[in-house]
């Protein structure tokens, strides 16, 4: 990882084009401020960060960017373009793919099964089609295995591909889960608290997925995440949250030393 | 030791998603179909089609139905009766109203037309789950139960209220009506449920069935990947009632001949169809088969058992079905409540490994 932390002076991080830029974002959910005019930016190729203590809006932050929320002020653009208020699976097509804080698998059906509903979108043949098993059909079956193996392969699961999902132990699901994802080859790539619950090896082990698929497949990261050990040495810029307000924004090393932040995480003397 | 998967060796992607990918499994599948499509019609008597081979077969095309709804896509209904009296009662109208219409397809037909309905009693679905949509599913079973006894157009103004089946033939050979040979009754079912099964195979592992299985799992992780839920849920009604339409099609125009919608397609029904998917397993097309035998062939087994060989009086040995059929499905829920096709499942399992334990 320690690579990656004196590589905050590569070009391709955080210096590329902006992918989606959120403007003065407020949710409200009845009396209650969840997230308060807030503004960031994600750029192309980065893997950005947003921390914050408990309930200061990081989730929903994510949720307002994958359509689960509608926030009731600010504008959201994607690639270049206003994006209207739509459905979560509408979200998706465009190619936005997330991962879950408590795991959201589909605990019934397979490992493979649950990477290949990851590309759902991607997957255009049509329903009478699927039901003769028609030749297209078929074909664009295959095509899809073929890449939802090639994401088995990255992740090293290849040994619980046909077992469902709900019997994998907590760290597997959670690598399913971003295979999952990943399947979508999505653009933009949201996760929520990726290594919530592991212990050391386990959270190195996704640091380096992490890593990886920003590297290999260049996808653009936004993640939650609790431990700052990871957040600072794998992010390229963090975004930081308290009480629904964005208290700091910036690169690993000025947010330590951000006097806000400081403040939010320790508390203030008074 | 007598099964045995070593030395299969799938080296593409399409062979692997075989519904048979192991060779004694495909032959024994090509065997059975066999024996079902060219051995048994010569056999059959009309003790066996109209009692035991045709309930079950229909049965078994209105389990498949609901399993899609309930098992893969994790929708309860209560709506299985009132979907067969549509399928019924739209196979009769076409029927009489296109006399020159092929049988065949006047019951496809009909499936299509109980799609629509379901469509229609589906939208729900979008806003409620689990008891609550099994009760507005409840609503569909009561109205249109209530439609076709109340709206004389649906029965010809017959003077009975009831349908009765004209006589139609396929390839001249009578297959409804008084004069059809229990055969051709078997061969036509059977005709469908192989069709059917085998839509119902591809479905469920293409990506309209992994969107079904996704919203049945986890819906907001399903609309969040890309799962229309609205697309998903809507599509599983209407494959659910295309199958149960064409089982209660068949249920009239095969199997009964004369039905009346009340009698044949109350509330009982959908119940009946509901326990033989959840004995059977929710979730596979093999559960679909056994739960419907099971229901279907418990209760004449039991006839032949307590009055054919121990010549009970016929009302005790009535009344002790009903309590041995209950006892039993209690048993079989609390020994595997994951239904039959995971008996099978784990009975495999113990095959793969017999005579060791591990």
């Amino acid at each position: 990882m320690s690579d990656k932390a004196n590589s905050e002076a590569k070009p391709k991080n955080g210096s590329g084009e902006i992918l989606m830029e959120l403007k003065g974002i407020s949710l409200r959910f009845g009396g209650v401020l969840a997230i308060s005019d807030v503004s960031f930016d994600i750029k192309e190729g980065e893997i950005r960060a947003i921390i914050g203590p408990n309930g200061a809006g990081k989730s929903s932050m994510l949720n307002v960017i994958s359509g689960f929320y509608h926030p009731q002020e600010g504008e959201i653009w994607f690639r270049g373009e206003r994006r209207p208020s739509m459905r979560p699976h509408r979200v998706a097509a465009q190619g936005i793919a997330r991962t879950f804080q408590n795991i959201a698998l589909f605990k019934r059906m397979t490992t493979l099964d649950n990477i290949m509903t990851g590309r759902m979108t991607l997957m255009k043949s049509s329903f009478a089609a699927q039901a003769l098993w028609w030749g297209p059909a078929e074909r664009e079956e295959t095509e899809h295995r073929e890449k939802a193996e090639r994401i088995i392969d990255f992740l090293g699961i290849q040994a619980i591909r046909k077992i469902p999902v709900g019997t994998l132990p907590y760290g597997l699901q959670k690598r399913v889960e971003l295979g999952r994802a990943l399947a979508a080859e999505p653009k933009l790539l949201l996760l929520d608290e990726p290594m919530a619950g592991m212990n050391v090896e386990e959270k190195e082990d996704m640091s380096r997925f992490i890593l990886d698929v920003n590297d290999e497949f260049g996808t653009t990261i936004a993640l939650i995440e609790h431990d700052m050990g990871v957040v600072m040495d794998i992010s390229d810029r963090i975004v930081v949250m308290d009480y629904g307000k964005k208290i700091g924004d910036g690169r690993p090393a000025e947010i330590r030393n951000n006097q806000h932040v400081i403040d939010a995480y320790l508390g203030v003397a008074h | 030791m007598l099964y045995r998967e070593a030395g299969e060796f799938r080296t593409s992607y399409p062979d692997d998603s075989q519904t048979f990918p192991i060779a004694f499994d495909k032959f024994r599948y090509y065997a059975i179909l066999a024996v079902l499509f060219v051995g048994v019609p010569f056999i059959v008597n009309d003790y066996w089609a109209n009692a035991v081979l045709v309930p079950v077969l229909v049965w078994s095309i209105a389990a498949l139905g609901l399993n899609i709804l309930t098992g893969y896509c994790g929708q309860i209904s209560l709506g299985t009766g009132g979907f067969m009296a549509v399928g019924a009662y739209s196979c009769y109208k076409l029927m009489t109203a296109f006399p020159d219409l092929n049988v065949v397809f006047c019951i496809f037909l009909s499936g299509f037309v109980t799609a629509l309905v379901g469509i229609v009693f589906g939208v729900p679905s979008l806003r409620i789950k689990g008891f609550y949509l099994a009760v507005a599913t409840l609503a569909a079973q009561f109205f249109l139960v209530w439609l076709f006894n109340g709206v004389p157009w649906f029965y010809n103004y017959s003077a009975s209220g009831q349908i009765t089946v004209p006589e139609r033939t396929v390839f001249g050979i009578a297959v409804t009506g008084p004069y059809t040979e229990p055969w051709a009754k078997y061969l036509i079912c059977m005709f469908f449920v192989f069709v059917l099964a085998w839509l119902a195979r591809n479905l469920t592992r293409s990506s309209v069935g992994r969107s079904w299985m996704a919203i049945r799992d986890m819906d907001i992780a399903a609309e969040i990947i890309g799962v229309n839920p609205l697309k998903a849920k809507l599509q599983a009604f209407a494959v659910s009632s295309f199958f149960v339409g064409i089982s209660g099609a068949l249920f009239f125009s095969v199997y009964l001949g004369a039905v009346e919608a009340s009698e044949a397609f109350g509330i009982n029904q959908s119940f009946l169809v509901l326990f033989m998917v959840i004995i059977g397993g929710l979730g596979s097309i093999f559960g679909s088969f056994a739960g419907a035998a099971f229901i279907v062939l418990l209760p004449v087994l039991l006839k032949n058992l307590l009055v054919g060989r121990l010549s009970w009086p016929t009302d005790i040995a009535t009344n002790s079905e009903f309590i041995i059929v209950g006892a039993l499905i209690i048993f079989f829920l609390i020994v595997e409540p994951h239904g039959l096709a995971h008996l099978a499942r784990l009975f495999k399992e113990k095959l793969r490994l017999w005579p060791f334990p591990h």
